[in-house]
């Protein structure tokens, strides 16, 4: 049954690594703002076209046209 | 969306509507914003929220001062070759489309290289190449884009505060020891004894003392702190029962477990703190966004453009330098510009022919004062025309407002009057709990040796007081929030304590009773034809003058034809003419010669080719529901009034309050503060419900200092809490509720004797097992966080806006 000292260990282990990744996370200030990360997810698909790329569809456009 | 409603910003387009890409516009800056996001492909700003800007303002060499190497070093966080790192207060911030747009900066402008909004602080930080960019041109480009950042003396010389994050941390080594030991200790609850559960138990057990540890000593600290210096100071406070549970059950613990008696209480003693510090967490419920401790710093500007006197070089016309100072720097005798819309920051004599000065920060007064060369202006007022100049008197921290922060009140910190509700309490429990466990001791010692220790730790552990502790937090807390989503703002669970104890209210008359926004308009004199109302509406149309403004929007005319002249005679009034004929609109003076008495309301005078038309009169409105409010107060309350004005509206207030109120009329910002303090040496609990800064060191003095403010974002001196404009007249209901928040309060101690009578028995008659404990310890708490919770919901329900 020495074996339960394994066990323990590794779950302690476990345990004590999301602990620590909690403790990164309070000292990068994860938790100073709770609301504005909850709206900023959400606008990723509204994401607009870079500059040069609306230049180059434009151009693309025109030499169409022409 | 109503078809009149600008796209940009919401304004109704009363004035004047600009049709451009399919969209109505309210003015040109409108659209201007919103071309600038066009250009750069930015119109998902409008699709987050409706109407969600803000006109932009016009900010001409507003911020020349940044220009300043030593002001803008000041300013910015962070700087490292060509970068700076800058956090900027933008009251605007307000909903989604605003994070969105201001995290996009960096597609408006190149030499922006991210931003991040925090929204609850309404802050947002930028990074920026300083190259061929400057915090000046970063602070143009967001005032263009309707996102002025607020910038004023508060910010200059500010230090960095680092967030405290403590109470974090240790709820998280509370919760984790907690989680850990409760997993530990499972096997021993249910008494099995299996082979290999008794051949592991020490080791269990000491994994649950080495998990407790850390929170004894780390997380619990505050509680030991606390204890102690209430003890220094003589005060049984609730921190003592609770600093004694803990003691007693970790040295139980161990010494259960050193001598093989029993599994010891970790699993009661980890839950029990991390139940406490959930308690402090929610206690600890803060506006981020509002400041309750501003001072005229708030208000000031960093900077003001100084006007260095000519060097005589002979030339008759050589003109001055202007210069950018620190307001710090104002010395007696300086000549200073002041231009529109900014803030006279020191006393001074008028140089300028003459000045419209908006002192509605300061008095709550929204009516312009006139003011003529030679004459005396004061410090906080903001000049509303073209721009003026004027010599200091004296500097900054001298002048007559400033003043008033030098007075003792502002060095205090607390009240030292106010007991809270469990400090009263905790003396009569912690002085109980003593008893019963020292004659528990007594008893067994005599009829059971053995069982003697047993009885007298059990009974300190089970009497720890962990839901009367949480019974406050949660109760208040949850009032806190609830107001705060109505629109009233309170700095902390102790004001809304002191708010079911009050004996007197006292009300500032300009701004609190009557608002600063609308007013009454009243047209007196000839019956005007459809012609002079057409040429009035077009004439007010083209001033910028604020009673213009209103006299526009009242007016119903709605032909728009520009008038043939139009001259502007500053503080004076307007000259017009159309169709030959003269109107002369404005002051009694300017349009008839004749001296208006100096009269309670404020008002315009027309005439036409000098044939005397008539006035409209602007009269005072007070606030929606102040009879009623006034009424309902009036019979558990004593009513006082402080005006700073003279004593014009008397006739109207005597007619609309109770006849119990009492009126003071004239009172300096110190007077209003002194008897304050006069009523206060009466044994009286007063608050006081003001809004400008005249008012501040009264709101200061008080009790409690609520401070009304149309916008909760922006202005509001130092207080307890600040309530919205539009709460105003539910004033009463709110301090009904926090009495009856008292009453859940005391009637969650109530429940938390019971569950203590019941752990009691256990205790005395030495039958505690942990098991007992750890069953009766989370199950109190949770029924006082439950019951809290939905009573205080259902108490606040008179003040939920429909």
């Amino acid at each position: 049954m020495n074996v339960i000292y394994g066990l323990l260990a590794i779950s302690i282990l476990v345990a004590l690594i999301f602990f620590g990744l909690f403790i990164f996370s309070v000292k990068k200030g994860q938790f100073d703002d709770d609301y504005t990360p909850s709206v900023r997810m959400l606008f990723d698909d509204e994401l607009v076209k870079d500059k040069d790329e609306k230049k180059k569809e434009n151009s693309n456009n025109q030499q169409k046209q022409s | 969306m109503s078809i009149d409603k600008c796209f940009h910003c919401g304004d109704d387009c009363a004035r004047t509507k600009i049709h451009h890409d399919d969209k109505l516009f309210c003015c040109n800056g409108c659209k201007t914003v919103f071309e600038i996001f066009s250009e750069n492909d930015l119109t998902c700003y409008y699709d987050f929220e409706q109407n969600p800007g803000a006109t932009p303002i016009d900010i001409d060499g507003k911020y020349d001062y940044l220009d300043k190497p030593e002001i803008v070093e000041k300013l910015i966080d962070f700087q490292e070759d060509s970068t700076e790192i800058v956090s900027l207060h933008i009251p605007h911030i307000h909903c989604s489309s605003c994070i969105w747009i201001l995290e996009n900066l960096h597609k408006l402008n190149q030499h922006v290289v991210s931003s991040q909004v925090d929204f609850p602080k309404k802050k947002v930080s930028i990074t920026y190449k300083t190259e061929e960019f400057s915090l000046k041109s970063l602070v143009e480009l967001m005032s263009r884009i309707g996102y002025e950042p607020y910038i004023s003396l508060e910010n200059y010389n500010q230090t960095t505060k680092s967030t405290d994050r403590s109470l974090i941390y240790k709820i998280g080594v509370a919760g984790f020891a907690f989680g850990n030991v409760m997993f530990l200790s499972f096997p021993e609850y249910f008494e099995v004894s299996e082979y290999w559960l008794e051949q592991y138990k020490p080791v269990f057990r000491w994994l649950m003392f080495f998990f407790s540890l850390p929170v004894v000593f780390y997380a619990g600290r505050d509680y030991f702190k606390s204890a102690v210096k209430g003890l220094r100071s003589k005060i049984l406070n609730i921190d003592i029962p609770i600093a004694l549970g803990i003691s007693v059950l970790f040295v139980r613990s161990t010494v259960d477990i050193i001598f093989n008696l029993g599994s010891g209480f970790f699993d009661s003693l980890t839950g029990l703190v991390f139940f406490l510090l959930l308690g402090k967490i929610v206690q600890q419920k803060t506006y981020k966004s509002m400041s309750f401790e501003r001072d005229y710093k708030s208000y000031f500007p960093i900077a003001v453009t100084k006007i260095n006197p000519s060097e005589p070089l002979g030339t008759s016309g050589a003109v001055g330098k202007e210069e950018n100072i620190q307001v710090y720097e104002i010395e007696r005798g300086d000549k200073l510009l002041i231009r529109n819309q900014e803030l006279l920051p020191v006393d001074g004599i008028l140089m300028s022919a003459s000045a419209e000065i908006d002192y509605s920060f300061v008095t709550g007064e929204a009516k312009l004062v006139k003011k003529v060369s030679g004459d005396k202006v004061y410090a906080g007022g903001k000049q509303r025309g073209s721009a003026i100049e004027i010599i200091a008197e004296k500097s900054v921290e001298q002048s007559y407002l400033t003043q008033l922060w030098s007075n003792d009140v502002f060095q205090k910190d607390y009240n030292p009057k106010f007991q809270s509700l469990i400090d009263k309490i905790s003396k009569k429990f912690t002085i109980a709990v003593l008893t019963i466990a020292f004659s528990g001791l007594l008893f067994w010692l005599f009829y059971d040796t053995g069982l003697a220790l047993n009885v007298f730790t059990a009974v300190l552990i089970i009497a720890c007081p962990c839901a009367i502790a949480l019974a406050t937090p949660f109760a208040m807390g949850n009032l806190l929030r609830i107001f705060g989503k109505n629109g009233f703002y309170l700095k902390n669970t102790n004001v809304l304590e002191q708010m079911a104890d009050l004996d007197v209210f006292v009300f500032d008359k300009t701004g609190t009773l009557t608002t600063n926004k609308k007013s009454d308009i009243s047209y007196s004199g000839l019956t005007l034809s459809e012609e002079d109302k057409m040429v009035l509406k077009n004439t007010f149309r083209n001033s910028n003058h604020p009673l213009s403004r209103e006299l526009y929007s009242f007016l119903s005319s709605q032909n728009i034809q520009d008038s043939e002249s139009f001259e502007e005679h500053l503080g004076e009034g307007i000259i017009s003419t159309y169709n030959d004929h003269t109107y002369k609109l404005g002051s009694a003076k300017f349009v008839s010669n004749v001296v208006e008495d100096p009269g309670l309301s404020t008002a315009v005078h027309i005439s036409k080719d000098e044939t005397y038309l008539g006035k409209f009169e602007f009269d005072t409105i007070y606030r929606k529901g102040v009879e009623s409010l006034f009424e309902s107060l009036d019979s558990q309350y004593k009513l006082i009034i402080l005006s700073g004005d003279n004593e014009g509206e008397k006739p109207v207030l005597t007619k609309m309050l109770p006849k119990t109120t009492q009126m003071f009329f004239n009172q300096k910002p110190d007077s209003k503060m002194r008897l304050i303090e006069k009523i206060q040496s009466e044994n009286k609990n007063v608050v006081m419900v003001g809004d400008g800064l005249n008012d501040a060191g009264a709101l200061k003095q008080a009790d409690i200092g609520i401070a009304i403010s149309e916008n909760v974002n922006v202005f509001s001196p130092a207080c307890d809490a600040i309530m919205d404009a539009s709460e105003f007249h539910k004033l009463d209901r709110y301090v009904d509720i926090s009495k009856k928040g008292i009453k859940i309060i005391k009637l969650s101690f109530l429940f938390s004797f019971l569950y203590n009578s019941v752990g009691l028995y256990f205790a005395l008659t030495g039958q505690l097992q942990p098991v007992i404990a750890a069953i009766l310890m989370p199950l109190s708490s949770i029924t006082i966080v439950i019951f809290t919770t939905l009573a205080t919901r259902n108490i606040s329900k008179p003040i939920l806006n429909e």
